[in-house]
């Protein structure tokens, strides 16, 4: 499993993770939503972009 | 222990390398010369080191046959007495912009004379690892980098090496860089009412670095050089055009490619946070180069980022990592070093 956005390669879910948990990519910092446990997949999660002075 | 002796320790590069070698796990330094300070402490010249050693400086002339000699000399003084130094040690790294050019035409373009040893050029091997790292294991002779070049360099290195550029696009580095570019002599220019709070454009053309990156990626990248409120550091912002529409997931397998196994890049291309981008004050004191980059699928431009600190990744460190490379070393010896957060 890789992260959507920077095809990182992602480590196994822990065994306690659940539907819509939010993970970070350890290299490209996004944030992933567990969209299914088994089988295991994720996808970019909602963002909130910030504005710095635009 | 290896033994070094410094040629020139009482400058910044000179003091950053004392910093790092006084803790070298396979290195002593057995010497340091400064004609200015002959005699004194060094750490009288680099308060930083009170504790770490009782060495004085030496005058250049006094300097023992060693295994290897750093130079950390005013720029052209190690071309014209190489010969003189290069009998004081088997290996020698030259700090200086002196044997950085391979081609002594270029070097005349560049500096506005001609090479006082422009045989000794094709022996010195360039010294940023990153790109040269085979030849410098192999070499005996090594040059310093230029710390603007080395920012370019690094921020272009992957874009270059995997073809993603339209090289008949213009690229434009602008490089922010902090007052210890200038050296340990003071100036009008460097003055502190002078100096202080500027935003200087000090080089918007002719940056003679700009050759040193024609060098290394084989492509022309024009350089612009501001000076801002810093003491220690660069940023390169260099603007390039992509040949294809900007894709992430590409970006990120050439920069990966380039520098996944790199002891001292960092990819640094995050989505959130006060840091999402290279920034040079986290790096102050360490061997490392942080790079990342900005894709506008509008435009196709990439502006590609790298931050570091110029007397370190710029200088100092680059050097102790070739002298690692040169005699076979773990390469991060001595330079395991984390930057400061917050600072």
């Amino acid at each position: 499993m890789n992260c959507p956005e920077c095809d990182a390669p992602l480590a196994p879910f822990a065994p306690d993770t659940t539907e819509g948990e939010l993970l970070p990519c350890p290299d490209c910092g996004a944030e992933l939503e567990v969209v299914s446990v088994s089988p295991p997949a994720v996808a970019l999660a909602p963002s909130v972009e910030e504005d710095w002075g635009e | 222990m290896t033994r070094v002796a410094i040629a020139g320790g009482s400058g910044y590069v000179g003091g950053e390398l004392l910093r790092l070698l006084l803790g070298h796990p396979q290195a002593e330094v057995v010497a340091v010369s400064s004609e200015r300070r002959a005699g004194g402490y060094v750490a009288a010249t680099h308060p930083n080191l009170r504790g770490w050693t009782d060495l004085r400086f030496v005058p250049l002339a006094e300097l023992p046959e060693c295994d290897v000699l750093i130079t950390a000399l005013p720029h052209g003084y190690a071309a014209e007495h190489i010969g003189d130094l290069s009998c004081l040690a088997p290996r020698l790294i030259d700090c200086s912009a002196d044997f950085r050019l391979a081609d002594p035409a270029t070097y005349r373009e560049w500096y506005g004379r001609e090479h006082p040893a422009p045989a000794w050029l094709e022996r010195f091997a360039y010294g940023l690892p990153e790109t040269n790292r085979a030849a410098i294991r192999e070499a005996r002779y090594v040059s310093g980098v230029g710390c603007n070049a080395t920012a370019v360099n690094l921020a272009l290195w992957p874009l270059v090496r995997a073809g993603l550029l339209d090289l008949t696009r213009p690229i434009v580095a602008d490089v922010k860089v902090g007052s210890s570019e200038g050296g340990d002599r003071a100036s009008e220019s460097s003055h502190h009412p002078e100096r202080s709070h500027v935003v200087r454009s000090y080089a918007p053309t002719g940056h003679r670095h700009a050759a040193e990156v024609r060098q290394v990626l084989g492509v022309d990248a024009e350089l612009s050089v501001t000076s801002v409120e810093l003491v220690r550091g660069a940023l390169a912002t260099v603007h390039a055009w992509l040949r294809e529409p900007p894709e992430e997931r590409t970006l990120w397998r050439a920069y990966r490619a380039a520098y996944a196994q790199e002891p001292f890049v960092r990819i640094v291309h995050e989505k959130g946070g006060n840091y999402r981008h290279p920034e040079p004050k986290i790096l102050w004191g360490t061997n490392l180069a942080d790079v990342g980059w900005s894709a506008d699928p509008r435009t196709g431009r990439i502006v590609a980022l790298c931050a570091l600190d110029n007397l370190m990744k710029g200088a100092a460190g680059t050097a102790v990592q070739a002298l690692n490379l040169m005699c076979g070393w773990p390469e991060d010896a001595g330079l395991r070093l984390a930057g400061l957060h917050p600072v």
